[in-house]
């Protein structure tokens, strides 16, 4: 099959390889009809992310057809349509069985590498480095998806792949920020630090909870035009001065509860660029240190946005002194899919929206490129694997 | 001769068993220690049980080993030992075993490492599952710094039994142990995998 491997720094390369086949018992094999590059495989592309191999296949994005299941799988069958959440998750562990799926405790085989770095590892990712479990990703033809019966969603009525595809990471991540908040209806102000596709559906999502107001933060005019047309007041980053803004659109509160769907590569300081350049700090945290001088008193700092180490020059005192609640990690996907899969059945929410540009897999190079360059008004790249 | 109780439950206060001093096993100024716990989502018994066959623990050790049952207590050990991967192989002894709650074992003298270690298996608080400690203890072949040699070639023992232990968590948790071996991979990892 073909499938996209990262070959280094800025270098995606489509090869030909062999096809997955069941490795365990609670397996199955899913023919991919349509798959995405997420902002966050832009942390793998720019070289950010650890423990990654020349040759790895990349791609947490991706749903198809069920064409092969192990011996131990009960629900899904072979010609199930299915989309296949980004976390791995075994279903049987402490976290599991508390719905704190993306802390699942079994499905990382290379957990002493994250217990090195982070003192415990979480559920394993698609093509997310090795570090993270080392599972071949879902931007090739077909994928070998581990707990088959704990991760994917049957999809069994006609929406077609690009209504649905955004349940495999970026619609759920953007909601569970959005509920992170703890928005009454009527009353929360969020704002949303990066209107790139997980901040889009944050946007989305916290008025789909009832949020009056959602303000909306970034640089790059065609995503700050996809949030307005979204409801959100906008604040361009690059002409104002956003924490006098975000003030003066509050009453002089500042926002109830924030959201950083941007993380690790920020831009705007200079000193974390060099820093992180340097390999001197793992992540530029930017955003983080505006969203924390500007959340309300008591408020809710909710981040979706993916860390993946140490930061320098944090605020925690502004945190400490305003009473600010942090909520942060992986998405607990299965506490989702089913919920949003109703909204969009019910057409609460359309997820194609955020849909820029579509290639074929085999142009997945030149997808990142144009995705990572921010070109031709690109928020969200679909490849379509067929050939 | 008193049944000897290296390792035992700290929580048993039987006085018909006296403690064995460990010096017996492992020289003291020259071993190295490890104790790993892990909480299992499994009642005590079933952990035991998998445990107490001791041929099933090559399944959770990634390390190669082999262990083959000599009686009810004694088994061989073979496994290969840095530096330089050599075969080390021993006879193990099962000298204290409370169903359900703790196996300890130790080496024979005549064990070129000398060695020795216990499992225990202990409620966990609010009966969520049971937690798993190991400690061993072995006289590494070149001593203290034999062990630091070891540890600088990604050998080291204390990563070996948190492997083991958390591939044990998830066999039992989930039936089976999770795995890439054997998947796709782009150039060059592929050719260097079909090579060796």
């Amino acid at each position: 099959m073909k499938a996209v491997c990262w070959m280094g720094k800025k270098k995606m390369e489509v090869q030909t390889v062999d096809d997955p086949t069941i490795l365990n018992p609670k397996d199955c094999i899913v023919k991919i009809t349509s798959t995405a590059i997420c902002g966050s495989d832009l942390h793998l592309y720019d070289g950010y992310v650890p423990t990654m191999e020349k040759g790895d296949i990349l791609g947490h994005e991706f749903m198809g057809e069920v064409v092969a299941v192990g011996p131990s799988v009960r629900k899904l069958k072979v010609g199930d349509r299915v989309v296949v959440p980004f976390t791995i998750s075994c279903g049987g562990c402490f976290h599991c069985s508390r719905g704190q799926w993306s802390c699942c405790d079994n499905t990382n085989p290379n957990a002493g590498l994250s217990e090195v770095l982070n003192g415990a590892s979480g559920a394993a990712l698609y093509g997310y480095s090795h570090m993270m479990g080392g599972y071949a990703g879902g931007q090739a033809q077909y994928a070998r998806v581990p707990f088959a019966d704990v991760g994917p969603i049957k999809v069994e009525s006609d929406l077609p792949d690009d209504k649905v595809l955004f349940l495999s990471d970026i619609f759920p991540t953007g909601y569970m920020a959005a509920e992170n908040c703890g928005i009454e209806p009527g009353h929360t102000t969020v704002a949303v630090w990066g209107c790139g596709p997980v901040g889009q559906f944050a946007i989305r999502s916290a008025f789909l909870l009832g949020a009056p107001k959602v303000i909306a933060i970034d640089s790059v005019p065609e995503r700050l035009r996809m949030a307005e047309e979204g409801g959100a007041v906008i604040i361009n980053s690059d002409n104002e001065d956003v924490h006098d803004r975000l003030m003066a659109l509050t009453g002089g509160r500042g926002p109830d509860a924030a959201i950083d769907a941007v993380g690790m590569e920020a831009h705007g300081s200079a000193y974390d660029h060099v820093k992180q350049t340097l390999k001197l700090e793992q992540d530029r945290p930017f955003v983080l240190r505006q969203a924390m001088r500007a959340v309300r008193k008591g408020g809710v700092l909710s981040i979706p946005g993916v860390y993946s180490g140490f930061i320098d020059k944090v605020p925690f005192g502004a945190v400490f002194a305003k009473g600010v609640t942090l909520k942060m990690g992986q998405t607990h996907m299965q506490r989702y899919l089913q919920p949003l899969l109703d909204l969009i059945r019910d057409g609460k929410i359309d997820p194609s929206f955020v849909i820029t540009h579509r290639f074929p897999l085999t142009k997945a190079p030149d997808a990142y490129e144009i995705f990572c360059k921010k070109q031709d008004g690109c928020i969200k790249v679909v490849l379509d694997p067929s050939n | 001769m008193p049944k000897p109780t290296y390792l035992s439950d700290p929580s048993s206060t039987s006085g018909e068993r006296p403690r064995m001093k460990s010096t017996i096993v492992v020289p003291g100024n020259q071993c190295v220690k490890i104790t790993r716990a892990c909480t299992i989502m499994r009642p005590a018994a079933e952990l035991y049980q998998f445990w107490r066959h001791l041929e099933n623990l090559p399944r959770v050790i990634k390390h190669p080993a082999t262990i083959t049952r000599v009686s009810e207590v004694e088994s061989r050990w073979t496994v290969s030992a840095p530096p330089g991967d050599r075969e080390v192989s021993w006879t193990s002894l099962i000298i204290n075993d409370e169903p359900d709650r703790l196996i300890a074992w130790r080496s024979t003298e005549d064990a070129e490492i000398p060695n020795a270690g216990s499992v225990r298996f202990e409620i966990a608080p609010g009966n969520q599952g049971t937690e798993v400690t190991v400690s061993l203890e072995y006289n590494p072949p070149g001593g203290k710094l034999g062990a630091w040699l070891a540890k600088l070639s990604g050998e080291e023992a204390g990563q070996q039994v948190a492997d083991a232990l958390r591939r044990f968590k998830a066999l039992m948790e989930t039936d089976e142990i999770p795995t890439t071996e054997g998947q796709p991979v782009g150039e060059p990892q592929k050719s260097k995998r079909a090579k060796s």
